[in-house]
């Protein structure tokens, strides 16, 4: 592998760190403020999902988290070091709405791209793509070409594409936004397994409330013009892994939905910290 | 999701295929027939239009002349296709890569692209000598270049932006990205310029040949038979001609299948 040793080290520093950001776009009809004073911290391990409307620049605050964007102001760390020196190290996977994978390699030689960019040896590569694939449940079709797979298994393989280099922090943006509504409950729960396997924190970038509620520690409550944070929510699940999608069904998530679509359809500035939300 | 063809479809897949390969045979053997019919029953004036028959008879009367002749023309047409090819690839490149290359070379392009082969062909052959194959080739390689370079340069413009960030997160040189996104996508779009390319090259061969130069030919063949009215061998070249452009473009079909197979095969499926 080509993991390298400081990704797994920083034993319990913050996975995610973002201070002061401001992000202002130039654009021909002048400036436009997508991110105004955005404070967070995502924990190792913790699982935080950005909602709220469009434009309200949730994906905007993840690029910046990956470094595809810099803050106009602000500090992002990851792991202790600034964003670009971690998308160097590979410290983060990450996954778009699109699955983004390459039409003219396999399934398998898609998982293995960046282990291939990255100088694995071939047979590190290889079995470590099993790995994967097993892990998505893709084993039969590591030589198939992305055609000729559902959106949903697409999906699958760029979330193994992603968990390649044994990532400690996982960015996704709307990775299944593009899913009807059945298997995106499945690749849901499956998600949550494959975190609870690596340990991996994730922010994980979504328009649904209930995808939100499900998925996460807790939730962030954006809101636009100009992008800010609205309020933090955090979430009182009690995870069982043999009974994830019972989940479901509980009090627990429905007074989760509640709180964040609250949250959400505050439209005036709230002060933060209204029912009992606390904003670390 | 993988298909799988009942027995049902694979036999009405079967007889369909039989079909389009039959149905153009039929409408051509009709055609022969009408214009056949036309010359020796009607009474068309054989330098009006020569019959099928007449036409064939010269074909076999002439071969030697007609394979040296075609094996001129197509090499020629080849020569130019590569060269141009290789030209407009390499151009194309430079001009994804670095801006003002792709400022300087959109003017000349587009007038290269309007250049009239007729006009142009007298002028080369006169420029290289009456012993030269040189000015045919310039042609043929100044048509191809145009497609071919234009095409790339859209397929170089195809990396999706979603490509192009996961190119930047995994850090990868740009090397890689070339190597790993930007020329695989921009292969089908060559490769389609270049089966463009071939039709326009064997065309432009023969026209430069028609307008003078060394002897020797298709083009040159038609234009003196033609002169000395001998229309059914003229219609004999004509007939070589075709053939001619047929392989150039099936060829380069088969190059355009041959690269995109893995994309073909799962858009089949």
């Amino acid at each position: 592998m080509t993991q390298l040793p400081e990704s797994s080290s920083a034993p319990r520093s913050d996975a995610v760190s973002v201070k002061a950001v401001d992000k202002t776009f130039d654009t021909r009809s002048g400036q436009v403020q997508a991110l105004t004073s955005i404070d967070l911290t995502v924990s190792a391990g913790e699982f935080v999902s950005l909602i709220g409307p469009s434009g309200c620049g949730k994906s905007t605050l993840m690029r910046l988290i990956a470094d595809l964007d810099q803050p106009t102001a602000g500090s992002v760390t990851v792991f202790g070091k600034t964003a670009s020196q971690a998308r160097r190290d590979q410290d983060y996977g990450i996954a778009f709405q699109q699955a983004g994978l390459l039409p003219w390699r396999t399934v398998a030689a898609n998982v293995g791209l960046p282990l291939e960019l990255h100088g694995a040896s071939s047979s590190a590569r290889s079995a470590r793509v099993a790995e994967l694939l097993d892990m998505v449940g893709l084993s039969d079709f590591a030589d198939r070409y992305p055609d000729q797979l559902s959106g949903g298994m697409q999906q699958r393989v760029a979330i193994a594409r992603s968990l390649a280099e044994k990532p400690d922090l996982l960015l996704m943006d709307e990775p299944f936004g593009a899913l009807d509504e059945m298997t995106r409950e499945r690749m849901q729960t499956e998600l949550l397994r494959i975190c609870a396997e690596t340990g991996a924190a994730v922010v994980f970038v979504t328009h649904s409330i209930p995808e939100a509620v499900y998925l996460s520690d807790r939730v962030v409550v954006m809101s636009p013009r100009p992008g800010r944070i609205q309020e933090i929510v955090p979430m009182a699940l009690t995870r069982d892994p043999e009974h994830a999608e019972a989940l479901r069904e509980e009090r627990a998530f429905f007074d989760g939905v509640t709180a964040v679509r609250e949250a959400l359809h505050t439209g005036s500035p709230v002060p933060t910290g209204a029912r009992g939300v606390e904003n670390r | 999701m993988v298909l799988t063809l009942s027995e049902k479809p694979r036999a009405t897949a079967s007889q369909e295929s039989a079909l389009r390969i039959l149905a153009p045979v039929a409408v051509g053997l009709v055609v022969l027939g009408v214009w056949q019919f036309l010359v020796s029953v009607v009474g068309i004036s054989d330098y009006l239009l020569p019959s099928p028959v007449a036409i064939a008879g010269q074909f076999i009367e002439f071969f030697p002349s007609i394979v040296a002749a075609t094996g001129m023309t197509g090499l020629n047409a080849l020569l130019g296709l590569i060269v141009g090819s290789l030209l407009g690839i390499l151009l194309a490149a430079l001009a994804a890569g670095w801006r003002p290359i792709d400022q300087m070379s959109a003017p000349i392009v587009a007038s290269l692209a309007v250049i009239p082969i007729v006009a142009l062909a007298p002028v080369l052959n006169s420029m290289f000598g009456a012993d030269s194959q040189f000015g045919r080739q310039a042609i043929a390689g100044l048509a191809s270049f145009v497609p071919v370079f234009i095409n790339t340069l859209r397929g170089f413009r195809q990396t999706l932006p979603v490509h192009r960030d996961l190119m930047k997160v995994y850090a990868a040189s740009s090397g890689q990205i070339v190597r790993t996104v930007t020329l695989p996508t921009a292969v089908p779009f060559v490769f389609t310029g270049i089966r463009i390319a071939s039709s326009l090259a064997v065309i432009s061969a023969l026209v430069a040949e028609y307008f003078g130069g060394p002897r020797g030919g298709l083009g040159g063949l038609i234009s003196t038979s033609a002169a000395s009215s001998a229309y059914p061998r003229a219609w004999a070249y004509v007939v070589a001609s075709i053939v001619l452009g047929l392989v150039f473009f099936l060829v380069t079909l088969a190059l355009e299948r041959l690269a995109t197979r893995s994309r073909q095969r799962s858009s089949l499926s």
